[in-house]
């Protein structure tokens, strides 16, 4: 199952390599790793996506915790939580089919943020539903790039019973 | 007071309560050496770094202080890595220093220089490169705190050139804080009723000892325990000497090759204790009918020990000492049991199973000295009161079934990682922490050509190490494998062409005795003990003896080859 970490660590050299150095080292997966600093210079957060069995992640999470420049460590998947990705495509589009793909764009709320003759390159913000379904719909015109940020997320402030 | 970066690491050891610091010289390092000799602390030269960081390790493990170690950048910052790998896997308290080369060339690939942070990542605990001067006090107050608190290892300090040249204005810290650094000590009072409910149904419990019981220094309450409520010990390769092995409670290792004893008792028992391990798969074998028949209560100070290869019923996170502290609080209010009864049936089943295969090797019809009795003869000759180092392989294994362990710290062996080469340099160590005691490496052919230069240490600084050579003209244990699971084929191998170890003890200046009938076992082994040099005895064993019982690889462990 999918699981979303939500990890603060001490803003330092070499933090990032250790996290991910755990990962590769013990043989765990990650799917998206996303990081940058918080209001305080001195502590970054890191957003990461990843996949196991219940077991699997509770050992990750444990490791995770046992480094020195983790602060706290996170699973928002068993939480209500806000979650986004940031995707920058480039899609061709012909004149026949720009008009299409601007349609496309504007139900999913993209932002055009470059144009050439023929190619459009679009912003789009969302959750990982959202991401793929864009994708999906946009592939049948040729993606040429594609530049994700990886899931970032936060906890949401009411916890609302299911 | 203004000292330069070199004073500032010195002053800080001498702070530390630092008596011995074990090294090795060169160019990154040499502002410190420059300094040294004005300091109260011995340092040791070893002649490779990785006796350096084993003897570091050697002295941690028997004294229970935290081993030191300098070594200069490079070359011999990678040297040290196998024994700070070592080290990590076993848990060991260390604190190693490394030289770089000066900030301005990090990153250039400037002459000796090596990302000796980014290479030892994985097996440290914690590791530092100190850029500025002002951060170093610090950082080497945070390296002793995190070497040897919560579950220790080994923490490494880089130190850029520039760094120890340059001055500051000196304060070290009196106490520390780290925010993402809190471990968790205290047991919790609900888990500590539920193990006491547990004790209480239980019929056939058993306590499984690791290593963690010796780093915490726990070994009273453990036995406390087992002679108060009568219940059954087994222990782990590291947790060999955390119970008294000449007491009736002890039955020996479990794993791959454990008494046939502990084996079937652990498979067998409706609750296991298991306190400071970490269930190693040398000590489970196949997961699934690993105390299949039993509930498990782990007790250990790192979360993610617990629930790694073994699921358990009761996981407690704490100190193991304060856990078993509590448990025997609790227990020995109760007065409402009769423990000695209860147990008494389960006892005698495991002491039957004890008589049925007691641990023993094949005496007929060789000629050869066994060596299973060249151990059984320094347990004799010794009485238990040595400090016994392995080196790793049959030897280690042997060291581990036939002698017999009374106090924690007395047998210091690379259980993790398997390191051959281990044993000497860490008898180095030992020694020079316990000068009195009498300090027996026990070796392989194989092995000890892996860090035989510290022969020079040892004769230099006159340390009476002895290092008994189980000499199969072998690398004994990979040829047991290659008989039993791969059609002896013998590749590799075979040690043609081993030097004369007699000789070269000799032109090391140190003392050297060969054995070669069996008659000669004790009485030469009783002379090379009482001698005040460094001493290698050669003794020639049979060169296909195997190591026995024997759980192959993933099978269960009540599925033993015997002997
Ligand atoms: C540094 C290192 N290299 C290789 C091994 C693999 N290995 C494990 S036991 C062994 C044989 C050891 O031979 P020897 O030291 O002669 O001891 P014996 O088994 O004969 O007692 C080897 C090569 C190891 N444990 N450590």
């Amino acid at each position: 199952m999918r699981h979303v970490l939500s990890i603060l660590v001490e803003n330092e050299p070499g933090v990032l390599s250790r996290v991910a150095g755990l990962f590769s080292g013990r043989g765990f997966n990650i799917e998206s790793l996303n990081v940058a600093p918080t209001l305080d210079a001195g502590v970054s957060r890191m957003t990461i996506c990843t996949k196991g069995d219940e077991q699997i992640i509770e050992q990750i999470i444990k490791q995770l915790r046992k480094l020195v420049t983790v602060i706290k460590v996170v699973d928002l998947t068993h939480q209500q939580a806000v979650e986004r990705e940031m995707v920058l495509i480039k899609v061709s589009a012909e004149d026949s089919r720009r008009a299409e793909i601007l349609r496309i764009a504007d139900i999913f709320r993209c932002k055009v943020v470059d144009v050439a003759a023929n190619e459009l390159t679009l912003e789009i913000t969302g959750d990982q539903g959202k991401i793929r379904a864009i994708i999906n719909l946009l592939q049948r015109f040729g993606i040429k790039e594609i530049a994700r940020t990886g899931t970032g997320a936060l906890r949401r402030s009411m916890q609302l019973e299911e | 007071m203004e000292l330069t970066g070199a004073q500032v690491l010195l002053e800080s050891l001498r702070r530390e309560g630092v008596e011995v610091v074990f090294g090795y010289p060169g160019g990154a390092t040499i502002d410190i050496y420059h300094e040294l000799p004005k300091y109260p602390f011995r340092h040791v030269l070893t002649r490779h770094e990785q006796g350096a960081v084993h003897a570091a390790d050697g002295y941690a493990r028997a004294s229970g202080k935290v081993g030191v170690c300098l070594v200069t950048s490079g070359p011999g910052a990678t040297n040290t890595v196998t024994g700070i790998a070592t080290a990590y896997m076993d848990s060991i308290p260390l604190v190693v220093f490394t030289g770089q080369v000066p900030t301005s060339l990090i990153g250039n690939d400037a002459f000796q220089e090596a990302d000796i942070v980014g290479i030892t990542r994985p097996c440290v605990k914690h590791n530092y490169l100190v850029k500025d001067i002002k951060d170093l006090a610090e950082t080497i107050k945070q390296a002793f705190y995190l070497a040897s608190t919560g579950r220790p290892g080994p923490v490494l300090v880089d130190l850029p050139k520039d760094v120890l040249q340059a001055t500051v204005e000196y304060a070290y810290p009196g106490e520390i804080h780290m925010r993402s650094y809190n471990p968790h000590y205290e047991p919790n009072s609900r888990q500590i009723q539920r193990v006491v409910d547990l004790m209480r149904f239980s019929r056939k419990p058993l306590l499984f000892v690791g290593g963690g019981v010796i780093g915490s220094n726990a070994s009273e309450d453990i036995l406390w325990m087992a002679k108060k409520l009568n219940i059954p010990v087994i222990g782990s390769l590291m947790g060999l000497g955390a119970f008294p092995g000449n007491e009736p409670l002890w039955f020996g290792m479990v794993g791959m090759h454990g008494t046939y004893a502990a084996n079937m008792a652990v498979n067998n028992a409706d609750l296991l204790l298991a306190v400071g391990v970490r269930f190693d798969d040398r000590v489970t074998g196949k997961l699934s009918s690993f105390a299949e028949k039993g509930k498990i209560v782990h007790i250990d100070i790192d979360p993610t020990s617990i629930r790694k290869n073994v699921s358990v019923d009761v996981p407690m996170v704490c100190d193991c000492r304060r856990a078993l502290k509590a448990l025997r609080n609790e227990l020995g209010k109760d007065t409402s049991i009769n423990w000695e009864e209860k147990h008494e049936e389960w006892v005698t089943k495991i002491r039957t199973w004890e008589k049925s295969q007691p641990m023993t090797y094949d005496t007929n019809g060789s000629s050869f000295i066994k060596p299973q009795m060249v151990i059984e003869t320094i347990y004799e000759l010794t009485k238990g009161r040595a400090i016994i180092a392995t080196e790793v392989g049959q030897n280690q294994m042997w060291a581990a079934q036939f002698y017999k362990y009374h106090k924690p710290r007395t047998l210091l062996t690379s259980g993790g990682l398997g390191t051959m080469g281990y044993g000497f340099p860490a008898a180095i160590g030992a020694q020079l922490a316990f000068p009195g005691s009498l300090v027996i490496d026990v070796a392989g052919d194989g092995s000890i050509q892996m860090n035989i230069q510290e022969l020079a240490t040892a004769v230099s600084y006159e340390l009476p190490v002895k290092i008994v050579i189980l000499n199969n003209g072998h690398l004994g244990m990979v040829r047991q494998w290659q008989e039993l699971f791969y059609n002896r084929n013998y590749c590799s191998t075979c040690l043609h062409k081993n030097p004369d170890f007699v000789a070269l003890a000799k032109a090391y200046g140190a003392q050297g005795y060969r054995i070669e009938k069996r008659d000669d076992v004790a009485p030469v082994l009783k002379e090379a003990f009482a001698t005040k040099e460094p001493t290698i005895v050669d003794v020639l064993v049979e060169p296909e003896e195997n190591v026995y019982p024997m759980v192959p690889a993933g099978a269960s462990l009540t599925d033993m080859l015997l002997v």
